[in-house]
């Protein structure tokens, strides 16, 4: 040993920090690395030199190009050292390095050297090395090797190659892809983690080959895979199979389901959890196929390991939202996780009871939650919150007590976030469940009291200013809104004094009132809260006296902003750059939204945004549809819109164009938005229109269209077509499309269009207009209720045989989505194994007409459905409608 | 249901396994995936995946926790804190296979001595344990005493295994240790 003995430090072991790479500099470190160059190697010494560049890299140090490149070349030499364990240094050493192309060569002939050598350990290892330092031209060269190396018997050398091989298939394909003989062979090894690897590889080389990847699970599932981690694996590409290929239409059998069900008896966790979790996720399975995988989740809800339960807890989570009476079985065991020490394990509990608990056991399980509440992280409590507001949602009557429950934890310590979630849900929840707007607004007017947070302050007098007016006394909430413009910052103060002339302008007697209040704002120390009540004072007519609000004031002060604030900009600094005698004509800023901002309505899941949303939430999409639609001067004159549809796909995913189409109802007409994208950077369109066949929709007439200049690379644009059709009707008909534009070619580099077009046109796929489309979504709150207060003076009763149906569910969701209707309280959800189910919906109908409809279901043994539907309405004809929607679907 | 893509369907891949000590200061780290592109990113992770399982209860059993979409599973030991990160749809249990795998080698290797000098003392032997587990986000091996055994035939001259070694050559051992340890 060249290394002199030093001698033990003797008050060492006090030191608490001591660590041996303690005061370590990278540039002594660099210095020391020169002993590579003795021609006498110590190995131990070089070994440690390693393991300390190793130590810097791995704390973030970097090297700089120079430097690295020295200690690569250094290290290139120790190759000549026979010392296996500095060898298994350098190896490491160069993957960190990762050189670049012209300093691997350096190395590549040693590196072959190994991957030959006898030594089964030298050999694995340089062929993860050199593989992963290699390019294409020298993969060549080294093929030969790699192909023994697969089927070597050293199971070692063989994962070695194998996982190489997954690796370069990213940058390689077309030589791994010649493998596949070997790698065939790997799969079949008797060594557990090569078939793992084998598997893995063999999958990846023939992914996009739907049959060969099926031919590999048919053979495989019937074999015997050894190793767990090739069991999930193959369960994986199983249900890719089983999502490809659908139902087996004569027998009902899922193919491959008898496989996933028999890994749920299989003897590591792994496995069973990952087949649990593939039935899980099958598309529309059955409660019968769900069962035994809900079983085997169940026990692993009491299991001693944390990681169990978590994924069962967090997979019965998923289940939950799908299939909520599937779950219900697990309550006992989830409840107790309500206090497991895991916060994600309980969070996770709570919000899966939320889910499946019915109407009668909400009460027992918020005095739970507020237990619960106490010692979570915020981050949880929103995760609650956010469950309970659905959960309310769902259970309109049992607001009372969710809505205790969130003014109370609002009352509590918390963060920004989590307070703000709380009262976007109090505020999803004013917006739809009536009877509890009262109450939600004092709880927010209790909360603004004592809330140190100005965003949410300013948010909440808003939102205060639109609702309060409309409530049986609004008196009571000017005392909180005024003690703002007392108590608070500059912000809440302004704020304050807008949501003050909110009240002046729509409660005429409480006008007089407001005007003191609002003369007293004058003397305000802030500019912005001075003018705003000289404003609002001028604007509701400064002499105090009682008078009806004229409409420009209240659209003044209730009326949205219109103009796109992106265009505003723009038209203001092309203002000031350029100044002139006029006043700035708001007028002149274009209307037209450049972006797309409705697109990301689409994105399944968005949850209404609360506060930030426009004040009639659930109408939100509406109403920025409308604002659109209305500074359309062709469209302006069709009135009130009375409904826009979810956006329909007209185009297959990854097509050339993307289009989409939202059906916009009117009274007298109907207005087609088409959504186009362009997805070809190489192209600009110009002039693009759609061609509206109407052949088979006798009852409309087209009278407008406005087309798109221009569609530039994936900067969606909208073009639309309006048609006239019978008042109150709900016409009904299909629309065949074709896009035809002008194409010219853009260079991709400069980015510029050449001047020459060509015509060209786009088949776009048919578009309906259905009944549902003149139908509104609305619920009510309590539908017995609102089903007695309408009599039954128009009701229509009858009886229809749906014929034969998968399941009930499948029966109710058809009938649902075929009326458009809002099923109430639940109702949609049909219980598991249930012979007859009874399902409310509500909605209203195009003129404003009020609908409750009672659904009641039965389900023989044939599977034959038959149905009965009673109408009420406030209007008997459209009783008659809703009928004929039924008799046609 | 066309929410799990590609990972789904391909391998199990690991993000990253960590080794922190009591403070969450890095003993040994490797990242598999451009999730954290760079230092800042990779220590404001451990900083806030460290803080959040600290005052959990990892000793017995291997606990979990969800991380910016991520999963975690952790298992703590003395003054060692072991973390095994992936994405939020890997199988639960394949993570914490890893994990003990990662967590059994290093007792191995570290002849249960595992704490945190004894982890920079041997940080080779540690470094290349994490080599020997995953490569490139791929699960290699998972049964610790494999993994030790692959790291320790490397670091042995005379490929003999502890037990057989005379009393003379482990205290060479013992004072190549005592030696190594005092290198700065």
């Amino acid at each position: 040993m060249a290394q002199p003995l030093v001698k033990k430090d003797d008050d060492r072991d006090d030191e608490m920090d001591y660590s041996p790479f303690m005061g370590i500099e990278k540039g002594a470190v660099l210095q020391e690395a020169r002993v590579f160059n003795d021609p006498q190697l110590d190995p131990r010494r070089c070994s440690q030199v390693i393991t300390k560049l190793l130590y810097l890299l791995n704390q973030g140090e970097t090297f700089t190009k120079i430097e690295a490149t020295e200690v690569f070349f250094a290290v290139t030499k120790l190759f000549q050292s026979k010392d296996v364990g500095l060898r298994r240094m350098v190896y490491l050493m160069i993957k960190e390095l990762s050189p670049s192309a012209d300093e691997v060569i350096i190395v590549t002939s040693s590196l072959m050297k190994d991957m030959n050598s006898r030594t089964d350990m030298y050999r694995a290892n340089a062929i993860r090395v050199l593989c992963r330092i290699t390019d294409g031209t020298l993969l060549t060269q080294i093929e030969r090797y790699l192909k023994q190396a697969i089927v070597d018997k050293n199971p070692v050398v063989a994962s070695a190659a194998l996982v190489s091989g997954i690796h370069l298939l990213q940058t390689n394909p077309e030589i791994v892809k010649r493998w596949s003989n070997e790698v065939q062979e790997a799969v079949q090894s008797r060594a557990a983690l090569v078939q793992f690897h084998a598997l893995g590889l063999l999958h990846q080389i023939r992914q996009n080959d739907r049959l060969a990847v099926s031919k590999l699970v048919t053979s495989l599932t019937r074999g015997t895979v050894r190793s767990p981690l090739a069991q999930c694996l193959l369960i994986r590409y199983t249900s890719q199979v089983i999502r490809e290929s659908g139902m087996n239409n004569q027998t009902g059998e899922r193919p491959f389901y008898d496989y996933l069900e028999g890994c749920l008896r299989h003897k590591a966790e792994m496995v069973i959890f990952e087949a649990a979790r593939a039935i899980t996720e099958l598309s529309g399975v059955t409660s019968r196929e769900l069962n035994p995988a809900i079983t085997v989740l169940q026990l692993f809800l009491s299991s001693s390991k944390p990681v169990l339960r978590f994924a069962a807890v967090r997979t019965l989570n998923k289940v939950a939202m799908t299939h909520p009476t599937a779950v219900t079985n697990c309550n006992i065991d989830m409840e107790s996780l309500i206090s497991d020490q895991n916060r994600s394990i309980a969070t996770l509990a709570i919000t899966t009871l939320l889910k499946t608990g019915n109407e009668s056991s909400v009460d027992r399980l918020m005095k739970q939650i507020t237990n619960f509440m106490s010692d979570i992280a915020d981050e949880f409590k929103i995760v609650v919150v956010e469950a309970i507001r659905s959960l309310c949602l769902k259970f309109p009557l049992k607001y009372r007590s969710l809505m205790n429950f969130l003014s109370n934890i609002l009352r509590e310590e918390g963060g920004f976030d989590y307070k703000k979630a709380i009262v976007d849900s109090i505020v999803i929840l004013i917006r739809d469940i009536p009877d509890a707007k009262e109450s939600g607004l004092l709880h927010l007017c209790e909360f603004i009291e004592d809330c140190e947070f100005t965003y949410l302050s300013t948010q909440i007098l808003h939102f205060l200013g639109n609702e309060g007016p409309k409530t049986s006394d609004p008196s009571k909430y000017i005392r909180y809104i005024y003690n703002r413009v007392i108590l608070e910052n500059a912000t809440v103060r302004a704020a304050a004094v807008s949501t003050l002339a909110k009240f002046g302008a729509m409660v005429d007697s409480l006008k007089p009132r407001i005007f003191i209040l609002l003369k007293r704002c004058l003397f305000d120390n802030d500019d912005e809260v001075r003018d705003r009540a000289t404003l609002y004072l001028n604007t509701l007519g400064g002499d105090g006296s009682v008078v009806e609000t004229e409409g420009e004031v209240k659209e003044f002060l209730f009326g949205s902003f219109d103009v796109p604030l992106s265009n505003m900009e723009t038209s203001l600094k092309n203002y000031i750059q350029d100044p002139s005698e006029e006043s700035f004509d708001i007028n002149s800023v274009p209307k037209e939204v450049k972006s797309q901002p409705l697109a990301e309505k689409k994105a399944p899941g968005k949850k209404p945004t609360g506060l930030s949303a426009p004040p009639s939430a659930p109408a939100s999409a509406a109403d920025a549809y409308e604002k659109l639609l209305l500074s359309i001067p062709e469209f302006a004159s069709f009135g009130k819109l009375f409904k826009s549809s979810a956006p329909v796909e007209l185009t297959e995913a990854e097509t050339e164009y993307a289009v989409n189409v939202v059906k916009h109802i009117f009274d007298n007409h109907v207005v087609l938005q088409y959504n186009c994208t362009n997805t070809i950077p190489e192209q600009l369109l110009e002039n693009v229109i759609v061609v509206v066949d109407a052949s088979d929709a006798e009852e409309f007439a087209e009278i407008a269209s406005k087309p798109l200049r221009s569609l530039p690379y994936d900067s969606p644009g909208q073009i639309f077509v309006a048609f006239e059709k019978p008042g109150g009707v709900p016409a009904v008909g299909k629309f065949s499309n074709v896009l035809r534009f002008i194409v010219k070619e853009v260079d991709p580099s400069t980015g510029e269009a050449e001047e020459d077009g060509v015509e060209d046109e786009y088949q776009l796929e048919d578009l309906e207009v259905v009944a549902a489309d003149y139908m509104l979504k609305v619920g009510v709150s309590n539908f017995k209720n609102a089903w007695e207060s309408m009599g039954s003076d128009f009701e229509r009763l009858e009886e229809y045989g749906l014929g034969p149906r998968d399941s009930l569910t499948e029966a109710v969701n058809a009938v649902i989505s075929l009326l458009g209707m809002q099923p109430c309280e639940g109702t949609e959800v049909v219980a598991t194994n249930s012979r007859s189910h009874t399902c409310l919906l509500s909605g209203v109908f195009i003129g404003n007409v009020k609908v409750l409809v009672r659904l009641s279901f039965g389900i023989d043994a044939q599977k034959e459905v038959a149905m009965k539907l009673v109408v009420r309405s406030e209007d008997e004809s459209v009783c008659v409608a809703i009928h004929e929607i039924v008799a046609s679907g | 249901m066309s929410a799990f893509s590609i990972s789904r369907e391909a391998c199990p891949t690991i993000k990253n396994i960590l080794l922190l000590d009591s403070e969450g200061k890095r003993v040994a780290v490797k990242y598999f995936c451009d999730d954290w592109p760079t230092n800042a990113a990779r220590l404001a992770f451990e900083k806030s995946i460290f803080t959040k399982t600290q005052k959990t209860n990892a000793r017995t059993e291997a606990e979990i926790a969800m991380l910016e979409s991520n999963i975690v599973v952790y298992k703590f030991v003395q003054d060692l804190h072991f973390f095994v990160t992936g994405g939020d749809e890997e199988n639960e249990l394949i993570l914490t296979t890893v994990l003990q795998g990662f967590y059994d080698a290093v007792a191995l290797l570290l002849r249960n001595n595992v704490d945190q000098r004894e982890a920079l003392e041997n940080l080779d032997l540690i470094l290349l344990c994490l080599d020997e587990i995953v490569d490139g986000g791929i699960v290699l091996e998972t049964d610790g005493s494999i993994i030790a055994g692959k790291v320790a035939t490397h670091t042995m001259d005379d490929g003999s295994p502890l037990s057989e070694q005379t009393i003379s050559q482990a205290l060479a051992t013992a004072r190549e240790h005592l030696t190594r340890s005092l290198l700065r």
